[in-house]
């Protein structure tokens, strides 16, 4: 040992102190023939060859910050939508505020980004909600709850004085839908863009001349509903376009909610107390406008949803959603007949909404039908899916396709195993926007790993308030010019629809619908 | 003398094994998940039980922390499966991947109802694999046996 000391190290050491070397070498060897071996047996690349997806994650668009100069915003109605628009475009009430930092939720939200706008306007009947609407507008988070711009919020009693002041430049509407579509048309015949919340018509015949007025004017009209910035709804449309899905014969649309709640039983809180307000503090004639006079009611106030004199029940609350997603889709436009039936099984107390309502729209011209089917007795979800003679696509937050067994398009993948009618061929999980279109392919075998839910796509990415991205759209249009995707057009055929299942449920009759005089007819 | 320096061979040859194959164990999980940009502790973490679950949750609901924590983890694997390998810094890359593991092992632990979801290649009571691996790490690091077949000898050589 004491001559190795003297001589340094000898040859024998020196291999023995090597010893690991060869066992990395192994390690790359088999490192490398194990990707050589994935790369080449990749079954889901397969799958994307086979049709010719390479590229059908660039159907969702980027997200581009684009700021322009300051847009001031008037908002109408402060109840439970105004606070939420409110928060989409970056304003929080202070308590809400210091809420959302402590559950660690505001990231999200500044994450956002600044869309450079200031509410300068409240206008509510009711002076508590206005007064939380004030306090709101003036948080701006981006700004640490200072406007930068300096902008004082005002109050409005009425909308016709907000219309009036030439410090708004566009209007929030999210009022109770009896009021939404004189107050789009007063606001843009007072030249102030217009984002109204959904369902933009009550009646049929507010939908020729809120058309007519919206139509021809160059301001900029956006309709809440916010589905179609999903990353869901833009992969689904390219889906539909390169014909996956094969002929399209049914669409079907659901609603399940099992609460009083989700039920617009709203005038009482969660401890069972009827909630705050009174004939003083709640411009009660205003909030009527031209709805039939009744005594001040608390009931009618909160839970307007549920009475026909102020929305058209499911269709103006649910269905108007359920719609848009399949029209901004298909463009399936307006049927040509349509039947409603159902009834109040078990919310008997007051107001007309059914908690069971099913409804169909006939497409004889389109080889289609659509059907509404809504329970608010039950939470058991049903999707929202489109059937094709090869594959059905159920679209929400998260979007799945499933070959059909008999599809002759996807016949040879079903033949070898790549794809199976029991589990979805393409699927993209909820909130994620996959890294590639790979990660969204399954097949029988990757099926378990998204069941679960642990697939990590959404990471590098990030996650949206689709509010958000809705209202940045109808903003991005006011400053670049441009048509948002819940455009007039697509307002009226929501309109004409949702009057006719409405008319449909009210009167017990079948509507029909005569393109040449643009009017709805009882059958 | 004969027979105790032959089983001291025989020990001394199965510590080396057992080192090269732990230190392959770590090596490799390293450089899949340097392989495989897209891989991310969300999954295990989303799943975590007991003590680490409020921690987990923090690391999660923050993106730049669950990168930093994926980077760490990566590169911690790769960093002790070398020196386990090549038998440098062994002592310290052998506590490292002990305490690692242990860690992985108290996010989520085979206790009574912390059943993970998904199915499972084998059946735990307290005991997993990753504890075992952990202990047998422990006795790499305290066994001086362990350390000849590397380069620390040479280190050693060196100093003296």
């Amino acid at each position: 040992m004491s001559s190795e000391n003297n001589s340094g190290i000898d040859r024998r050491n020196m291999l023995k102190a090597l010893a690991g070397i060869p066992v990395l070498g192994a390690l790359g060897i088999q490192i490398f023939r194990k990707t050589s071996y994935d790369d080449s047996h990749n079954i889901q690349e397969e799958i994307v060859r086979e049709l010719g997806l390479e590229d059908l994650m660039n159907a969702i668009k980027p997200i581009t910050h684009q700021q322009g100069e300051l847009i001031r915003l008037g908002i109408v109605g402060f109840g439970i939508r105004g606070p939420q628009l409110a928060s989409a475009l970056g304003f929080l009430e202070k308590s809400k505020f210091d809420q959302t930092v402590g559950n660690g939720s505001l990231d999200a939200q500044i994450r956002d980004g600044n869309l450079n706008v200031a509410i300068t306007g409240i206008c509510d009947v009711f002076d508590l909600h206005a007064e939380f609407g004030l306090a709101t507008a003036a948080y701006d988070i981006h700004t640490g709850g200072r406007f930068a711009s300096g902008h004082p919020v005002k109050r409005f009693r009425h909308y016709h004085d907000m219309l009036a002041d030439p410090d708004i430049d566009a209007i929030i509407i999210a009022t109770p839908d009896h009021h939404h579509a004189q107050m789009a048309i007063d606001a843009i015949q007072a030249g102030k863009h217009v984002y109204c919340e959904k369902s933009l018509i009550h009646r049929e015949e507010e939908i020729y001349a809120t058309y007519e007025v919206l139509k021809n004017s160059e301001l900029v009209f956006q309709q809440g509903h916010q589905y179609p910035q999903t990353a869901a709804f833009q992969v689904a449309k390219e889906i539909y376009k390169r014909g996956l899905m094969g002929k399209i014969s049914h669409v079907e649309t659901t609603t399940n909610r099992n609460s009083p709640n989700g039920a617009w039983i709203r005038h009482v809180d969660s401890d069972g107390n009827t909630k705050t307000g009174n004939a003083q503090s709640i411009d009660w004639k205003q909030w009527l406008g031209k709805a039939p006079e009744v005594p001040f009611s608390i009931r009618r106030f909160y839970s307007w949803a549920r009475y026909f004199d102020y929305d058209t029940i499911l269709f103006g609350q649910l269905f108007s959603h359920e719609y848009d997603a399949v029209n901004q889709l298909l463009d399936m436009g307006i049927p040509k007949t349509v039947f409603s039936s159902g009834g109040q099984y078990t919310y008997k107390e007051f107001g007309d909404m059914p908690d069971m309502l099913h409804t169909t729209f006939e497409y004889p011209h389109k080889d289609l039908t659509l059907t509404y089917s809504a329970n608010l007795t039950s939470s058991k979800a049903r999707g929202r899916t489109i059937y094709g003679q090869d594959a059905a696509m159920t679209m929400g937050g998260t979007l799945s396709v499933v070959p059909d067994g008999s599809s002759g398009q996807f016949a040879d993948l079903l033949e070898r195993g790549l794809v199976d009618s029991g589990s979805p061929m393409l699927e993209l999980l909820q909130g994620s926007r996959p890294a590639s279109v790979v990660d969204a392919v399954s097949s029988a075998t990757a099926q378990y790993y998204a069941s679960r839910g642990l697939t990590s796509t959404s990471i590098g990415g990030q996650e949206w308030d689709v509010t958000h991205l809705h209202l940045k759209e109808w903003l991005d249009c006011i400053r670049n010019g441009g048509t948002p995707s819940a455009n007039i057009e697509k307002a009226f055929e929501e309109g004409v629809v949702i009057a006719m299942a409405d008319i449909s449920y009210r009167e017990n009759c079948r509507t029909e619908w005569d393109p040449e005089a643009r009017q709805i007819k009882r059958m | 003398m004969e027979i105790r320096s032959k089983e001291l061979k025989w020990q001394q040859g199965t510590l080396v094994a057992l080192r090269f194959l732990i230190g392959w164990h770590f090596l490799y999980e390293g450089l899949h998940k340097l392989i495989h940009p897209e891989w991310s502790s969300l999954g295990f973490l989303a799943n975590s039980q007991w003590i680490f679950s409020g921690l987990s949750e923090w690391i999660i609901s923050n993106s730049a922390v669950l990168n930093t924590v994926d980077a760490l983890n990566t590169w911690g694997l790769i960093a002790i499966g070398l020196g386990l390998i090549l038998g440098l810094f062994t002592r310290a890359a052998s506590i490292s991947g002990a305490l690692l593991l242990l860690l992985y092992y108290l996010f989520n632990p085979p206790f009574i109802g912390m059943d993970l979801s998904g199915p499972m290649e084998g059946n735990y009571l307290m005991v997993n694999k990753t504890l075992i691996e952990a202990v047998a790490l422990l006795y790499l690091a305290v066994t001086p046996l362990s350390r000849s077949f590397g380069l620390d000898t040479l280190r050693k050589k060196y100093n003296t």
